[in-house]
């Protein structure tokens, strides 16, 4: 900036004043956004590392031990997230694309297309406990059945369904109706169009979907703590009314004592979870960017 | 192979809007007929009637005849799918599948319609590479992504995926408008080259490419915005460009020629 004519000179003290108020104000801002974070953060490191890195966290679970007695892992919550993760996924991603694709390929315009978008949108905007009480309101009260893993499972696929309908919506919106029309002039049928050149092109998009949708229902906590027991113990069968799951294990030992070895198995298991879910956001990531890549 | 087409008394609709009316003309096998007149004046709207792909836009229908070797495409039971594998069609912006590899683009009429003899798929995507006179470009690289192309390489591309299911005719929309001079003069001579076998509707805003490479002109016009497009004349390229016999079409060419 040139400053040799007399109006390009610096600027009046209280042009400068207000400038330095309002550089400050914003700096101070994104302080406070962060720091919180940070400090977060940097606390579950530095007490969660120690127990995480005993081998043993990784391949036992705490049958025998109590917040008393050292020893023992979390293998028994890992398993349970991730096997409720994937029955959760298992359920709502099919319903989810199927969904998107029907609201997009078949429907779109319509008012049967108005009428499930507005439902996917009051969807989106429950609360988990609100669907966790929903669950448990027609699975135990209404059919009988008791605490399950899955009954936990089935809260998390209404959480997940309309993240991941709209993320499917958003980028079978994105593929170019000119290869639809491409598909059609070779003389494929509309469901081929869309499961062999549709599906594929916007592939890499719906898949990070998918992944963002299932690392955001990996922490949810309430439907757990409504529906399923949490258990010491590594069970596997997702029909089990007892299974650890880390959000439920640190809930657990939310009351231990500092000293106690149980106090570091806590910050342990949100360190575990933290890892886990940042592991799915990486590999959303390079899904992303393997897609970007084939498109050249 | 080639089939001829008539077409009678054609009015198109988008919904309550009447975009073309009263076109009737007939097209012979093995010729190459090009459309021109003013942009808007329907002519995408009557070629995309020709295989129906107009009913891929919510609204569009058409009314009146047209008709491949004597079977009339709008007959009862007459599946547009069927029609499409007869008529092909290539657009103005290249649009190979994203998805899929050179090889795989070429093939995709057929694998997606069922064939899976791998020795037929080879055998298909080398004869329609070649028709398309692409072969000697790509035959090294036939596992690459077909958007790794060119974009005149491209085109040539999805004239080889629509020739490959072997249709009648092939209608081409402005198929060299994004596409530089050179690429543009490859087309041409491949179109000149495809007549041998098949028939095909080209539209075009080039006059000299309409006079290069067609044997019939039809020369389309509006009389205004918001009135239907009309089919003003169709006479052999030479008569049309040499001696059209109606001023509107005289005006348009020597207009355009400039
Ligand atoms: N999808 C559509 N929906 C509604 N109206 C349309 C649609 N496509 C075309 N039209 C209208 O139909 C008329 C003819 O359009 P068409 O695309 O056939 O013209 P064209 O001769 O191909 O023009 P251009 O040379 O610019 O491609 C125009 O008035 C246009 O606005
Ligand atoms: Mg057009």
């Amino acid at each position: 900036m040139s400053t040799t004519t007399g109006t390009l000179t610096s600027p009046r003290g209280g042009r400068r004043a207000v400038d330095l108020v309002v550089r400050v104000l914003v700096y101070v801002s994104a302080l406070i956004a962060i720091a919180p974070l940070v400090w977060i953060l940097v606390s579950i490191v530095a007490e969660g590392l120690p127990a995480i890195l005993s081998a043993s966290w990784w391949t036992q679970d705490l049958a025998g031990t109590t917040d008393r007695r050292a020893g023992g892992g979390a293998l028994h919550a890992i398993i349970g997230t991730l096997e409720i993760g994937l029955v959760t996924a298992v359920v709502a991603v099919p319903v989810a694309v199927m969904g998107a694709i029907f609201l997009i390929e078949y429907a779109r315009g319509t008012r049967w297309a108005r009428l499930v978008s507005f439902t996917v949108d009051i969807l989106s905007g429950i609360p988990s406990i609100v669907a966790a009480l929903f669950v448990y309101t027609l699975l135990i009260t209404l059919l009988g059945l008791g605490r399950s893993a899955v009954a936990a499972s089935l809260a998390l696929v209404l959480l997940m369904l309309p993240t991941v309908l709209r993320s499917t919506e958003e980028m079978l919106k994105l593929v170019p109706d000119s290869l639809r029309e491409a598909a059609y002039a070779l003389g494929l049928p509309k469901w081929k169009t869309v499961v062999q050149v549709v599906i594929p092109t916007a592939f890499s998009g719906i898949a990070t979907g998918v992944i963002l949708g299932l690392a955001r229902v990996m922490g949810e906590t309430a439907p757990l703590l409504i529906l399923v027991a949490y258990a010491r113990n590594l069970y596997l069968s997702p029909t089990t009314s007892n299974m650890g799951t880390l959000p439920t294990m640190i809930n657990s030992g939310r009351n231990v004592a500092e000293t106690l070895p149980g106090y570091s198995r806590v910050w342990g298991a949100a360190l575990t979870l933290i890892l886990l879910v940042m592991g799915l956001n990486l590999l959303a990531r390079g899904v992303a960017r393997a897609g970007r890549l084939k498109d050249r | 192979m080639a089939k001829r087409i008539e077409v009678e008394d054609l009015d198109v609709y988008y919904g309550s809007f009447q975009a073309v009316a009263g076109v009737s003309l007939v097209v012979e096998p093995r010729t190459v007929t090009a459309f021109i007149g003013p942009s808007g004046c329907g002519k995408s709207t009557v070629l995309r009637t020709l295989n129906r792909m107009h009913e891929v836009i919510p609204g569009a229908y058409a009314k009146g005849r047209v008709s491949l070797d004597g079977v009339d495409l709008y007959g009862p039971g007459v599946d547009p799918v069927a029609v499409r594998r007869l008529v092909g069609m290539v657009f103005q912006r290249p649009n190979p599948f994203p998805s899929m590899s050179i090889y795989d683009n070429v093939a995709a009429g057929l694998k997606l319609n069922g064939t899976r003899n791998k020795q037929e798929l080879d055998e298909t995507v080398e004869r329609s590479l070649r028709g398309a006179n692409l072969w000697n470009e790509v035959k090294d690289r036939l596992n690459r992504a077909g958007t790794s192309l060119s974009g005149g390489q491209q085109q040539r591309l999805c004239i080889a995926r629509a020739i490959a299911v072997r249709p009648d005719v092939i209608l081409m929309d402005e198929p060299c408008s994004a596409l530089d001079p050179i690429s543009t003069l490859a087309i041409e001579d491949l179109i000149g080259e495809l007549k041998e076998q098949y028939t095909v509707v080209i539209v075009t805003h080039n006059m000299q490419q309409a006079s290069r490479v067609s044997d019939r002109t039809a020369f389309f016009n509006l009389e205004a915005q918001g009135l239907p497009g009309r089919l003003i004349e169709i006479n052999d390229t030479e008569t049309i460009f040499s001696n059209p016999s109606l001023k509107a079409t005289e005006d348009y060419i020597t207009g355009r020629f400039g």
